[in-house]
């Protein structure tokens, strides 16, 4: 994994994109004082974490520094990352392949997140590790939807499903299936339209793609992704929750990550429901796709070095 | 939920019964759950600290009334108190021709989607809009803001080949005289506000078209971040508003505090839906019981109380009391709930109930409903006994439906007075909730709304 750090770093500093930047610029090696130790409640509140976990790592580091009035800030940030680090042990998802063929991915989320852009990319990414992709384009609600997925295969040479604007998306996800098959692709990644998770007859929608999913392979779609914008709240936290309950969510991709914004949410849905990461988003390019990992993310957060 | 926040608070409060004064002593717990509430609805951890402060304020001192608890009085204060934050100076659009409006924001905050609910909203306002497409880079953007301009029969110019954004706004600005449209909406690329580049186009382009409002589109569940995005566009561009998105959802959308008040850039508008027509002035006071997590009752009742008559509504129960209730009394009662607006806008302000979707069906029936009725004589409405054979068929014809549908709601109607004598009988609740099944089982077309019976 060190080799992905590296390559993590200077693909990074290549593009002028990389990960946000470390919770304040206080971990120095200076000592902590009553004003640092709020000023650090603010950074920990800022990367979204919400309320709870943020609790967790203030209480660490403030008993650490009750107990040790010496404490500088690289500690705390020391500190500070363990305690994220447990919350989080286990979170990195695998993808794994079906026993047969195609694996199909379902890419799922609230109107905007990133769920066409990270479409294109994974398809991007499989198919440079040498695995046969095919895309479907099941958002046939919104204006240009299909236009801009198709605009995504040309430049990237995939494979893609496509109907009309306003046709049923269940009868693509199922035409998609049947060519899969067909053309012995290992990989269907299915983009969906974007909808707010409550909204209950959108909802529904779901329901009926995945039962025809079903009508091919009983095991299908084998992972279904919630793809959540990383510069939003705790609102992810919820939209985890409903899509969850809704279609039965197996993975997670925050994007939008090369700003500012922390994706903090992600730890509230590890926290709540098990969820693991399986994809950063960090751009708007197709290699802008980086695989999560715990210790990346936390040593990130508290911009302490990979070692 | 409303109870929640107030709940809580009275729960702090509880060695406080109407004697005393708030002090900073006895108000620590009760601010502390303040606080939370804050930050669990996204507001940013700074604009939480200055506002408990000022809450602070203006409650130490004041005297515990009597007429209400501590509790409440403090959640007033908070309310009046968020309300004034959001609000405050809100303009309007300025009457002027030609407008020039452009969209700017991060990715996927709905810039391309709000140009369109704008032009379709200016056209309403007596405006010819024309929609430019300064989005270069997304794939299929251009392709998106054609869509909806067709859709809508707005305007719409592009330069597919060109990739300078300024020189593409100039060129519009021409196009736009030549071809006299008078508002003109400017859709931009999402863009990070730390991504120079980038920020430096949009300043360029503003430069270029000296826009009358420049407005940053921001999705309604932001995080923290919120601050850091709208400082920063506001710096580059000058902001003259905030449209904020996705308020159909359900984010508790303590961003929009946060970016009002570090910025002091009003929004403006709201985005409540992906249909262009989903688009409206925004409430300030609605979203501040949002943010405290109490649904939108407050508006609601005031709503309620602006737009239903109290008399008439007195002597309805009377009538439904005595089931002396005809068609006509049926008639008014719809009327007075339309004035609320409709079924949906109604639901979205209650905690809890934003997922409940009505269609257009059941408008449609409450519609034709509405018009049978009206296509009765008075005398007709007051004795529905009247009403033969022939006279079914006149009303059928003059109302636009099938004598099958006339027939359905006199059906109804039927049963809706014989459930209302039976309630007469004191059967309570259950009578209740079954006449509101029938009224939503279609003489009223009035949906059945889950979780209100009795
Ligand atoms: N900076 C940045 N932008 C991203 C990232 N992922 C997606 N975007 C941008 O976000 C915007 C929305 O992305 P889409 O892929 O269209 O989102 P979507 O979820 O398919 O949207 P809908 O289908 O409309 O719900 C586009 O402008 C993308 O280029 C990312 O990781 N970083
Ligand atoms: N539910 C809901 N969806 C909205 C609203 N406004 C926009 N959307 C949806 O949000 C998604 C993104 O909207 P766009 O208008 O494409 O966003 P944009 O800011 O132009 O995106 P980029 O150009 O990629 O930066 C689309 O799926 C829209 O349909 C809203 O108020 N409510
Ligand atoms: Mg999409
Ligand atoms: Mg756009």
């Amino acid at each position: 994994m060190a080799g992905f750090f590296a390559k993590f770093k200077r693909g990074l500093a290549k593009t002028s994109r990389t990960i946000f930047s470390p919770i304040g610029g206080l971990f120095g090696s200076k000592k902590l004082d009553a004003d640092a130790l709020e000023e650090l409640e603010e950074s920990l509140y800022s990367a979204d974490f919400g309320v709870e976990t943020t609790e967790e790592i203030l209480e660490e580091i403030q008993s650490a520094y009750r107990k040790n009035k010496d404490l500088r800030g690289q500690e705390a940030a020391a500190i500070g990352a363990s305690v994220l680090k447990q919350v989080l042990a286990g979170s990195a998802g695998q993808l794994t392949a079906a026993e047969t063929p195609p694996t199909v991915i379902v890419l799922l989320g609230v109107n905007g997140s990133g769920k066409t852009t990270t479409t294109a990319k994974l398809a991007h990414r499989l198919t440079k590790e040498g695995r046969s992709v095919l895309v479907a384009a099941c958002d046939t609600f919104r204006a240009a939807a299909v236009e801009q997925l198709r605009t995504w295969c040309d430049r990237l040479s995939l494979d893609l499903i496509a109907s009309q604007r306003g046709a049923d998306s269940a009868a693509v996800a199922f035409d998609a299936m049947q060519a899969a098959k067909a053309r012995g692709k290992e990989f269907l990644l299915i983009d969906t339209a974007g909808r707010l998770h409550n909204k209950s007859h959108l909802m529904d929608e779901l329901a009926k793609i995945r039962r025809v999913l079903a009508k091919h392979a009983p095991s299908a779609p084998h992972h279904a992704w919630l793809v959540a914008d990383g510069s939003l709240g705790s609102n992810t936290v919820e939209q985890a929750r409903v899509f969850n309950e809704a279609f039965g969510l197996t993975g997670l991709v925050v994007t939008k990550l090369d700003g500012t914004s922390r994706g903090g949410a992600l730890a509230g849905i590890y926290r709540e429901l098990q969820i693991p990461v399986f994809f950063l988003g960090l751009g708007e390019g197709e290699e802008d796709l980086q695989p999560y990992d715990v210790d990346h993310y936390t040593q990130a957060v508290f911009g302490l070095g990979d070692d | 939920m409303f109870e929640s926040l107030t709940d809580k608070l009275s729960h702090t409060f509880r060695n406080l019964r109407g004697k005393g004064k708030l002090t900073e002593e006895n108000m620590a717990d009760a601010l502390k759950e303040v606080r939370t509430a804050l930050l669990s609805a996204d507001v940013h951890f700074r604009v939480a600290r200055n506002f408990i402060n000022e809450v602070k304020e203006k409650c130490v001192g004041q005297e515990v009334t009597k007429s209400v608890s501590p509790g409440q009085q403090v959640v007033k204060i908070i309310n009046d108190e968020l309300i004034q934050l959001l609000g405050g100076d809100s303009p309007e659009i300025p009457e002027k021709k030609p407008l020039r409006v452009m969209m700017v924001g991060l990715h996927g905050s709905g810039k391309t989607t709000s140009s369109a609910k704008m032009g379709r909203w200016l056209t309403a306002n007596g405006y010819r809009p024309l929609l430019i497409a300064c989005d270069v880079y997304r794939p299929a953007a251009i392709d998106q803001l054609e869509q909806l301009a067709a859709q809508e029969s707005l305007g719409f110019y592009a330069e597919r080949d060109h990739k300078k954004v300024a020189k593409i706004g100039k060129n519009a600005l021409q196009y736009a005289k030549d071809n006299g449209y008078d508002a003109l909406l400017f859709d931009t690329a999402g863009r990070l506000q730390i991504d120079k580049d980038l920020i430096e186009e949009v300043k360029d382009l503003r430069k270029t078209i000296i826009p009358d409002e420049v407005f940053l589109v921001a999705d309604s569940a932001l995080g923290q971040e919120a601050v850091n995005v709208a400082q920063h566009f506001h710096e580059a561009v000058d902001l003259t508003g905030i449209i904020l998105t996705k308020l159909d959802g359900d984010a508790r959308g303590g961003a929009a505090l946060s970016m009002k008040a570090i910025t002091g850039v009003p929004i403006r508008y709201a985005g409540i839906g992906e249909k262009p027509e989903d688009f409206e002035r925004f409430h300030p006071d609605r979203m501040a019981s949002r943010i405290l997590g109490m649904g939108d009752v407050v508006s609601l009742v005031e709503k309620a109380q602006e737009n239903i008559d109290q008399q008439e509504a007195e002597k309805m129960a009377e009538k439904m009391r005595k089931a002396d209730f005809n068609l006509e009394d049926f008639l008014s009662q719809m009327q007075q709930v339309k004035k609320l607006g409709s079924m949906q806008s109604i639901l979205s302000h209650l905690p809890g109930m934003g997922n409940v979707q009505i269609g257009d069906e059941e408008n449609n029936k409450m519609k034709r409903t509405e018009a049978i009725v009206l296509s009765m004589t008075l005398q007709e409405r007051r004795n529905p006994k009247l009403l033969n054979g022939s006279r079914r068929n006149r009303i059928a014809k003059g109302s636009g439906t099938k004598v099958s549908d006339v027939n359905q709601l006199l059906k109804q109607f039927t049963q809706m007075k014989k459930m209302m004598k039976a309630m007469r009988g004191g059967k309570g609740k259950k009578m209740m909730r079954a006449m509101q099944e029938k009224m939503g089982g279609g003489a009223g077309g009035l949906p059945k709304l889950p979780g209100m019976g009795g």
